[in-house]
């Protein structure tokens, strides 16, 4: 069979171009950019803060409540309708559970914590970038947190295994490829969000899922990188609070 | 907002002092990006101060309306996200975003700037629709005069994609067609407090002001839409000074406008 050369002509686990920054947004408690090749996401956290209605609030712990996205200009073809959509209601949901193990909110009973991704423009793997830049903005905004949550996709394309999919990839011969978002805490490698769209064997799951794991170490460290320059007088925007 | 932070930042206001430590008459400093989103087919971020705002130009081939068969359509529209901003909520668009949206719209719109014609292909079947979104990314007070801003730098900057011989539509590719401006509108908003009149006011400025009225300029001066906001009134003297200094302003943020292309 002859070789699969990826369009991007990146080697099969290496990753596109990446920049994390983190205070961006002056108004929030907490905020984060994160871009990985043409994919941008901005992260903004609000609270802990009273949460409405009362009936939602829980008397044990505070509440991760996350919003995904796309803005209407940042999809691949015509305009993205705002407000939210199946999609968006479902990637909120996951980004969610991928980010709350890392999390311990039992000090604000009663509160929400609300993280609000936008994706200004995307090239796949935008799910991936929501989560990355809401980590750098919940550690910014203060939270104690037992890890970073890093998150990239992994991806079959032409019977070969391929880090950080992007769109090129995933549409290639008529979406045929197969799309493997993961999010993981790295120092121990758990994972915190799964999921999948296109066929693989469980032997390719099994490789792909142990080769994503240097570039989520990658991811994790700049991450990390983001929260230190805002300390080290690096940040562009945004004052020291 | 806390009534007791509103009531000092008005009372400071009245005596001129603002809390930023700005002159009353002048405005944050602007910057200017364009063309750094690969989706849309044109972007501008502008920054007044620490306040950021970005739009995006996306174009589409459709219908005409059937009153206008021969005219492209032209769509602004704005949202105060929630990100942006911790009193603004998920949910249904708000009127403030509605009223931002279709204050630049009108600016753009009875300027005359886009000749709409030009953006027809098929006379009654294909025209252009050029929409423009305005998102702020760190709200901190006046989003028409920003988001105006925006809306006319990333449509200098937009270029039309290419489109294929069975009519549809490359994304992908973009043509080096651009679009023609004619004229450049610029939405200044004026605000009075007591007997003062400030511009370019942050969010917690916004919040303590009697009215506003937004003037959009034209280059040769010419005014061509109003809004006149807040709960407060205004007279006819206040609207006289509000749009000399309007004159005024909008002759600075042209000129950023101008740097930018």
């Amino acid at each position: 069979m002859e070789k699969f050369v990826r369009p991007s002509n990146r080697v099969v686990t290496e990753t596109r171009a990446i920049e994390a920054e983190a205070g961006v947004i002056k108004k929030a408690d907490g905020s984060a950019r994160f871009k990985i090749g043409d994919t941008e996401a901005y992260a903004a956290v609000y609270g802990p803060r009273e949460l409405h209605p009362k009936f939602l609030q829980n008397p044990k712990t505070g509440v991760l409540r996350c919003n995904y996205s796309m803005m209407p200009f940042s999809g691949d073809g015509s305009r993205v309708k705002p407000g939210p959509s199946r999609r968006s209601k479902e990637i909120s949901f996951v980004t969610e559970k991928a980010l709350l193990p890392v999390l311990d909110l039992q000090d604000y009973p009663n509160t929400v914590v609300d993280v609000f991704i936008e994706l200004p423009q995307t090239d796949a793997g935008s799910r991936c970038a929501g989560i990355c830049a809401a980590a750098i903005a919940l550690a910014d905004a203060g939270f104690t947190m037992k890890d970073m949550v890093a998150a990239v996709s992994v991806g079959q394309v032409r019977e070969t295994l391929v880090v950080d999919l992007d769109g090129a990839e995933e549409h290639m011969d008529e979406n045929e490829a197969a799309d493997i978002p993961v999010a993981m805490i790295p120092s121990t490698e758990e994972i915190t969000l799964l999921q999948m769209d296109g066929i693989v064997s469980k032997e390719n799951l099994l490789i792909a899922l142990e080769m994503v794991k240097p570039a989520l170490k990658l991811i994790a460290e700049k991450q990390r990188e983001a929260i230190r320059n805002r300390y080290n007088g690096a940040s562009t925007v945004g004052d020291l609070r | 907002m806390n009534r007791n932070i509103r009531e000092h930042v008005r009372n400071n206001l009245k005596k001129g002092i603002r809390p930023d430590g700005r002159k009353l008459h002048e405005i944050r400093e602007i910057k200017v990006e364009t063309g750094f989103l690969s989706t849309a087919e044109g972007s501008a971020r502008i920054k007044f101060g620490d306040a950021e705002v970005i739009a995006g130009v996306k174009m589409a081939l459709e219908k005409p309306y059937a009153d206008t068969p021969e005219d492209g359509v032209l769509m602004v529209n704005s949202e105060l996200l929630p990100l942006s901003n911790p009193d603004f909520e998920s949910g249904p668009p708000s009127a403030a975003s509605i009223e931002t949206a279709r204050v630049i719209d009108r600016g753009i719109r009875e300027s005359k700037t886009l000749d709409t014609k030009s953006l027809c292909l098929v006379k009654g079947e294909k025209v252009w629709t050029i929409a423009i979104d305005i998102v702020p990314i760190n709200y901190d007070g006046n989003l028409i005069d920003m988001g105006g801003l925006a809306a006319l730098v990333a449509l200098k900057t937009a270029r039309f994609p290419v489109v294929k011989e069975d009519g549809t539509v490359e994304y992908h590719k973009r043509s080096d067609k651009k679009v023609t401006l004619r004229r450049l509108p610029i939405p200044v908003t004026i605000c009075k407090v007591g007997d003062l009149l400030i511009v370019d006011p942050t969010d917690d400025e916004e919040n303590t002001i009697d009215a506003r009225l937004t003037i959009t300029v034209l280059e040769d001066n010419k005014i061509c839409a109003l809004q006149k906001g807040g709960d407060g009134v205004l007279t006819i003297d206040d609207i006289n000074k509000m749009v000399d200094l309007a004159i005024e302003i909008s002759a600075e943020i042209r000129k950023k406008f101008v740097e930018a292309n």
